[in-house]
């Protein structure tokens, strides 16, 4: 099938009069990289690879073994629907190997790959689904951000501009072959939602950059400044990414049950408790920068106690109610990862977690349905409910000492990530901030 | 097609090379001397084409085309052969001939050029155009068009949807598509199918999403039913 999916994608861009072929691939920050090869060099490519230099790309590889193999994977070939005046583009997102064939570890795609290699020796096939929120801004200036709009929840003024943006992405989006479930207007100014169908996590990572991708260039085309920071504005709620998750045997939903009020599964009971159990260790990775910790603060709807519930919108799994009690429909969702995570590496560190509550047979803790932001220390302590980390540092502690986390990004990522983001964190605590000079500098 | 193309080939014998080329490329062919035995011996279907070899005896090549040509029902997809010497013969006579090849001939040369002259019936396009609607599939160059307008797949959504629109009204359950299409060991399973279903729905757009129906606890159906009016 291999030989017919390349003979397709060359066949396409004979007929298509494709200019140049984008190969896509992710560092380990989550950010997408790219380059571009001729039609004439694509063959080649498909067969062999392209190899370049992996010790420019943050992450990858040591100086000394420094070059590296982008290979295409032929069923992400998709021909980008802008319009180039010069001729159309396709993009092909890429694994990284070494040049031995052998995948590379510091590529977040390939670790993924293993991670549910590894949920297909059990018989699972993930399935991920994110509802994804961020920002429009007038293009930044180096001042605060400027929202394009003042509306509210579900708000329906048919002129304003960010619907129109919102519109013409998920029109990209579709093109593309990224599914768009729901979209609107967040209640926050300027703040949207874009929820795509669920599908296999390999898919949906590579979903998730390129809908990064495309929102940020469509507003680009408009002057308007897209960002997935979590947490833009002070005073006003954050951006996140939901992940809704489920299990796949086959065709049936390892997660329904017909029997349990909950219509759980007993797999799904255990996928939550190893979520619960190692939620901390997994939240560098799921909320990987210093602003991603002033989002999980009370009083926004972002989770900041590890705790589960039907429905309780402070917690960090929720389970929703399917539509029409549709057995497929049956999924949690995971509420703390923002949209500045890596996807490949933050849908890795969840599966392991889940598989390891499957693996181990955790039990399920309590639900947790009243509201936890109302409930003090004490109270919390007694029901036996933890905080997620308070702050990148915080999470990187936690996530040092976990094997779980070690083993499920590999050795090489484990410690890059943590070495990149403690000088991350080593950055933030030497600044002063604006918050401190206005505090302390008259008056102390 | 199902049968190889049949060709009408002058001279009477041919060139043990002409015969050779014709007969490894699998084309059925009879040789005559005189252009109204061609005419009186053609198959059922006529000539589907015709190799002349104007080298040697031009004035009895040319009277062969001619014979082939000026009829009500003309043969198409004639093929001649001129020596270096006589291509300005080709001048003014266009009307005769469709393509042209030099003599002596490379042996791959004249079968490329027949292949070309025959693609619709040899080539891959063998299945032909699959057609629904706006919808228009072309197996040959493995191109999905809707309303016209290019629409970009990926493989494995071209090879489904190609797999439905080629059935149109019958419902298929997950199963059958999936090893129709993606095989039996592929791991994925039938979620795989609904998953690749979604994201053809989003490609064709809203307008024409419901090319491809549900059927509640069964499958997928494309186009209408066989059985509504």
């Amino acid at each position: 099938m291999l030989d017919q999916q390349r003979e397709y994608v060359l066949r396409t861009v004979e007929e298509r009069g494709i200019r140049l072929v984008r190969l896509w691939f992710t560092d380990v920050l989550g950010n997408l990289k790219s380059f571009a090869i001729s039609p004439a060099e694509l063959d080649n490519a498909l067969q062999d690879g392209m190899s370049f230099d992996g010790s420019s790309i943050d992450g990858f590889s040591r100086i000394q073994e420094s070059d590296v193999l982008a290979i295409p994977d032929p069923n992400t070939f998709e021909v980008l629907p802008w319009v180039d005046q010069k001729g159309a583009e396709a993009r092909v997102f890429c694994d990284v190997a070494n040049l031995d064939g052998t995948p590379l570890h510091g590529d977040p795609r390939q670790v993924l790959r293993r991670n549910l290699r590894a949920a297909r020796d059990l018989g699972f096939e993930f399935y991920v689904a994110p509802d994804i929120e961020y920002f429009y801004f007038a293009p930044p200036t180096g001042g605060p951000p400027v929202p394009l709009d003042q509306g509210g929840f579900f708000d329906l003024t048919s002129a304003d501009i960010p619907t129109a943006l919102r519109k013409e992405t998920i029109r990209t989006l579709e093109t593309m072959g990224i599914p768009v479930e729901y979209s609107f207007h967040e209640d926050a100014p300027s703040q949207h939602e874009i929820d795509l169908r669920h599908t296999d996590a390999l898919t949906m990572a590579d979903s998730v950059m390129t809908f990064r991708f495309v929102v940020r260039e469509i507003a680009a085309l408009h002057g308007v400044h897209a960002t997935f920071m979590p947490k833009p504005l002070e005073h006003i709620q954050g951006s996140g990414m939901h992940l809704h998750l489920s299990l796949f045997d086959g065709e049936n939903n390892a997660f329904h049950a017909v029997d349990d009020p909950y219509n759980l599964s007993t797999v799904a009971k255990h996928f939550m408790a190893g979520l619960i159990r190692h939620a901390a260790e997994i939240t560098a990775v799921t909320n990987q920068t210093v602003n991603s910790y002033k989002r999980l603060v009370p009083g926004f709807e972002a989770p900041v106690h590890v705790s589960w519930a039907r429905n309780n919108r402070s917690g960090l799994i929720r389970v929703p109610v399917p539509k029409r009690a549709n057995p497929l429909a049956t999924r949690i969702e995971y509420r703390s990862p923002d949209p500045a995570c890596n996807p490949y590496l933050a849908f890795s560190v969840i599966l392991a977690a889940g598989l390891r509550g499957i693996a181990e047979g955790y039990e399920l803790p309590a639900e947790a349905d009243a509201n936890m932001f109302e409930m003090d220390d004490a109270m919390l302590e007694k029901l036996g409910i933890q905080q997620l980390p308070q702050s990148l540092s915080d999470a990187l502690r936690t996530m040092e000492s976990s094997s779980l986390v070690a083993d499920a990004l590999g050795d090489h990522i484990f410690e890059w990530f943590l070495r990149n983001k403690r000088a991350e964190w080593r950055g933030y605590k030497t600044h002063i901030s604006q918050f401190e000079t206005d505090r302390y500098l008259r008056s102390i | 097609m199902s049968q190889p193309p049949a060709l009408a080939v002058f001279p009477s014998p041919p060139p043990i090379d002409l015969a050779r080329t014709l007969d490894l490329a699998g084309y059925r062919w009879k040789d005559f001397a005189l252009g109204d035995d061609a005419i009186r011996h053609q198959p059922d279907g006529g000539w589907d084409g015709a190799v002349v070899m104007c080298d040697d005896d031009p004035d009895g090549g040319w009277a062969m085309c001619r014979a082939l040509r000026r009829r009500d029902d003309p043969v198409g997809r004639v093929l001649v052969m001129v020596a270096g010497s006589q291509l300005p013969d080709l001048e003014l006579r266009d009307d005769l001939f469709d393509d042209f090849c030099l003599a002596p001939f490379h042996p791959r040369e004249l079968e490329a050029r027949l292949r070309h002259m025959f693609w619709r019936q040899m080539g891959p396009d063998a299945e032909g155009l699959v057609e629904y609607g706006p919808l228009a599939l072309n197996p040959a160059t493995y191109q999905a068009s809707l309303g016209g307008r290019p629409l970009d797949l990926t493989y494995m959504e071209y090879e489904l949807l190609k797999y439905l629109a080629q059935n149109p009204g019958r419902v298929f359950s997950r199963e059958t598509i999936l090893s129709a299409v993606w095989g039996y060991e592929y791991f994925g399973g039938a979620r795989t199918v609904d998953v690749h279903i979604r994201r053809l729905r989003a490609k064709l757009g809203e307008e024409h999403a419901n090319l491809i129906q549900t059927v509640r606890s069964v499958g997928y159906r494309f186009g209408q039913s066989r059985w509504s009016s």
